[in-house]
C-alpha cells in the first residue's frame, strides 16, 4: 500500500509537465496538419517536380527514426548557425515527422472520394482546382478523420521522446524526480499513468468525433 | 433555321487502353504498348433551340461518350463541338484544338446542366445545400439569394419536405431528383441527362422522368441518353441511334420506333420489346437501308 501512496505522491509533479506536454502536441499537430496536406497536394499534383519533392521527403522521414531526427534538428543544426530552443525544437520534429505519416493519410482520403464528385462540381462550373477544395478535400476529412486522430494520440506520447533534447515534459521531469530519489517503480510507473491517464479520453473524443462526422454523411 | 444550340462537327474521340510506359522505357525508345479504341468515329449532330434529342443505342455505341463530350468531361481527338457557337474547353488555334483556360472552360460549363446515371450529389451536404452550393461557390450569390433560387427548384422537383436531408437519407429518385433541380438552379440553357434513370430501381423510374418531362416542356434543349425506350418515345422530338461509334439512324420517334430502317435500329427495339416483329418480316417489306 505505501508504494501506492507513494506512485500517487508523483503524480502531482509530473502532472505540472502536462502543459508542455500539450504545447508540443498540439503545435506540432498544427505543423503536421497543414503540411501534410501541402505535401499530399504536391504528390497528387500533375507536376512532376512537385510530386518528387513530396516522395523524397516522405521517404527522408518515414526512413528516418524520429528519435535521431529530434537529436539531428536540436544538436546538428546549431553547427549550421540554428539554434532553436528546446520546446521549438521539439515542436518542428514532431510536426515534420508527422506531417509525412498524415500526408499519406490525406492523400487516400482524397483518392477515396468517388471521381463523380469532381465531375458533378465540374459540370456545374467549378474549376479544377475549385472543385478540389470546395467538394473533395471537405469530403475527404471526414476519412481522415479517425486516422488523424490515432496519429494525435501517438504523438501525445511521443513527446516522452524530446526529454532526450531537454524538454521538461513528463519523461524528462520522472528523469530528475529519479535522480534525486531513486524511488524508481514508483516514479515511472506514476509516469506511464499520467500517459495513460491522457490517451485514454482522447480516443474516446476520436471515436465520438467520428461517429458525429459520418452520421452526416 | 434558327443557329443549333449544340453543334458536333466529325467528331472523333478514342481512348487508350492499357499501362502507360514508364519513364525508363520512353528513354530506351520503346513503343507505347497502349491500344486505341476509337468510341466517336466522325460523329455529326445538331441540335435546334428547345429540342429534346434522345441517343439511344446498345452500350458501348458511344452515346453517353459523345454526351460527356459536350461539356469536355471526356476530350475529343478532333472536330469540333460547339455549344451556343462556343467551343467549350479548347481554342481554335490555325485550326489545331489547344485547351483554353480552366476558368474560361468551366464559366462555358455553368450554361450546360448535366444529370448523371449515378446522381453524384454532394454526400457532406443536405438537399437544400447541394443545390446551394454551385451558386454561393461559382455564382458568387449570397445565402439569401442562393437559397431563394434553391427552394423552388427543390419544389420544382416535388422535394420541398426534404431539403435538410442528407442524400444518404433519400431515395435513388429523390437522389436524382434533387441533382436534376441542383443543375436548374443554375439556369443552363442546355440540359444533358447522362442515363438519369439506370441506377433507379423499377418504382422509382417514373418520377424522374415525369420531373424530366417537365422540363422538356419548359423549352430547355436537351440531350438524353436513355434505355426508357417507351419514355425516349414520348419525349424526343428526334431519336438518335448510335452503333459503333457512329450515328446510324436519326429522326422523330414515330419514324425511328415504327419504321426503323437500319437493322441495328430493328435490333435494338426488338431487345427492348418495342418490336415485335419478327426480323426476316421487317428485312422483307422495309429492305436494308445504309449499310
Amino acid at each position: 500500500m505505501e508504494f501506492i501512496e507513494n506512485v500517487f505522491g508523483v503524480i502531482p509533479s509530473l502532472i505540472k509537465a502536462i502543459p508542455v506536454v500539450a504545447q508540443l502536441a498540439i503545435g506540432a499537430m498544427v505543423l503536421a496538419l497543414v503540411l501534410g496536406l501541402l505535401l499530399a497536394l504536391a504528390r497528387l499534383s500533375k507536376n512532376r517536380l512537385l510530386r518528387g519533392i513530396a516522395i523524397f521527403y516522405v521517404e527522408i522521414i518515414r526512413g528516418t527514426p524520429l528519435l535521431v531526427q529530434l537529436v539531428y534538428i536540436y544538436f546538428v543544426l546549431p553547427v549550421f548557425g540554428i539554434q532553436l530552443d528546446p520546446i521549438a525544437a521539439g515542436i518542428i520534429g514532431l510536426g515534420l515527422n508527422y506531417a509525412a505519416y498524415l500526408s499519406e493519410v490525406y492523400r487516400t482520403s482524397i483518392l477515396a472520394i468517388d471521381s463523380g464528385q469532381t465531375e458533378a462540381a465540374l459540370s456545374l462550373g467549378y474549376t479544377p482546382t475549385k472543385a478540389l477544395w470546395r467538394i473533395v478535400i471537405p469530403q475527404s476529412f471526414t476519412i481522415a478523420l479517425g486516422p488523424i486522430g490515432n496519429y494525435f494520440i501517438a504523438m501525445v506520447k511521443d513527446t516522452a521522446l524530446t526529454s532526450v533534447i531537454a524538454v521538461s515534459e513528463i519523461l524528462k521531469t520522472a528523469n530528475v524526480l529519479n535522480a534525486q530519489t531513486f524511488q524508481t517503480t514508483e516514479i515511472y510507473t506514476a509516469a506511464a499513468l499520467v500517459y495513460l491517464a491522457l490517451s485514454l479520453p482522447l480516443s474516446r473524443l476520436v471515436i465520438v468525433l467520428e461517429k458525429k462526422a459520418r452520421s452526416r454523411a | 433555321m434558327p443557329k443549333p444550340v449544340i453543334s458536333i462537327q466529325d467528331t472523333h474521340k478514342s481512348y487508350r487502353i492499357g499501362e502507360k510506359p514508364t519513364l525508363w522505357q520512353r528513354l530506351i525508345g520503346k513503343k507505347d504498348p497502349r491500344r486505341t479504341l476509337e468510341v466517336l468515329k466522325g460523329v455529326n449532330l445538331d441540335v435546334s433551340p428547345g429540342e429534346t434529342v434522345v441517343l439511344i443505342g446498345s452500350s458501348g455505341s458511344g452515346k453517353s461518350t459523345l454526351l460527356r463530350c459536350i461539356n469536355k468531361l471526356e476530350v475529343i481527338d478532333s472536330g469540333r463541338i460547339l455549344v451556343n457557337e462556343h467551343l467549350v474547353g479548347y481554342r481554335d488555334k490555325g485550326g489545331e484544338l489547344v485547351d483554353e483556360s480552366a476558368r474560361e472552360t468551366a464559366r462555358k460549363r455553368t450554361d450546360i446542366g448535366m444529370v448523371f446515371q449515378h446522381f453524384n450529389l454532394f454526400m457532406n451536404k443536405t438537399a437544400l445545400e447541394n443545390v446551394m452550393a454551385p451558386l454561393l461557390h461559382v455564382k458568387k450569390l449570397s445565402r439569401a439569394e442562393a437559397r431563394a433560387k434553391a427552394e423552388p427548384a427543390l419544389a420544382m422537383v416535388g422535394l420541398q419536405d426534404r431539403m435538410e436531408n442528407y442524400p444518404s437519407r433519400l431515395s435513388g429518385g429523390q437522389k436524382q431528383r434533387v441533382a436534376i433541380a441542383r443543375a436548374l438552379a443554375m439556369e443552363p440553357n442546355v440540359m444533358l441527362f447522362d442515363e438519369p434513370t439506370s441506377a433507379l430501381d423499377p418504382e422509382l423510374v417514373g418520377e424522374v422522368l415525369a420531373v424530366i418531362k417537365k422540363i422538356a416542356a419548359s423549352g430547355t434543349t436537351m440531350m438524353i441518353v436513355t434505355h426508357e425506350m417507351q419514355f425516349a418515345r414520348e419525349i424526343a422530338d428526334r431519336i438518335v441511334v448510335m452503333d459503333g461509334g457512329l450515328i446510324v439512324e436519326q429522326g422523330p420517334p414515330e419514324d425511328v420506333f415504327v419504321n426503323p430502317r437500319h437493322s441495328k435500329t430493328r435490333a435494338l427495339l426488338r431487345r427492348s420489346g418495342i418490336l415485335d416483329i419478327p426480323e426476316t418480316e421487317v428485312l422483307g417489306v422495309v429492305g436494308e437501308v445504309g449499310e
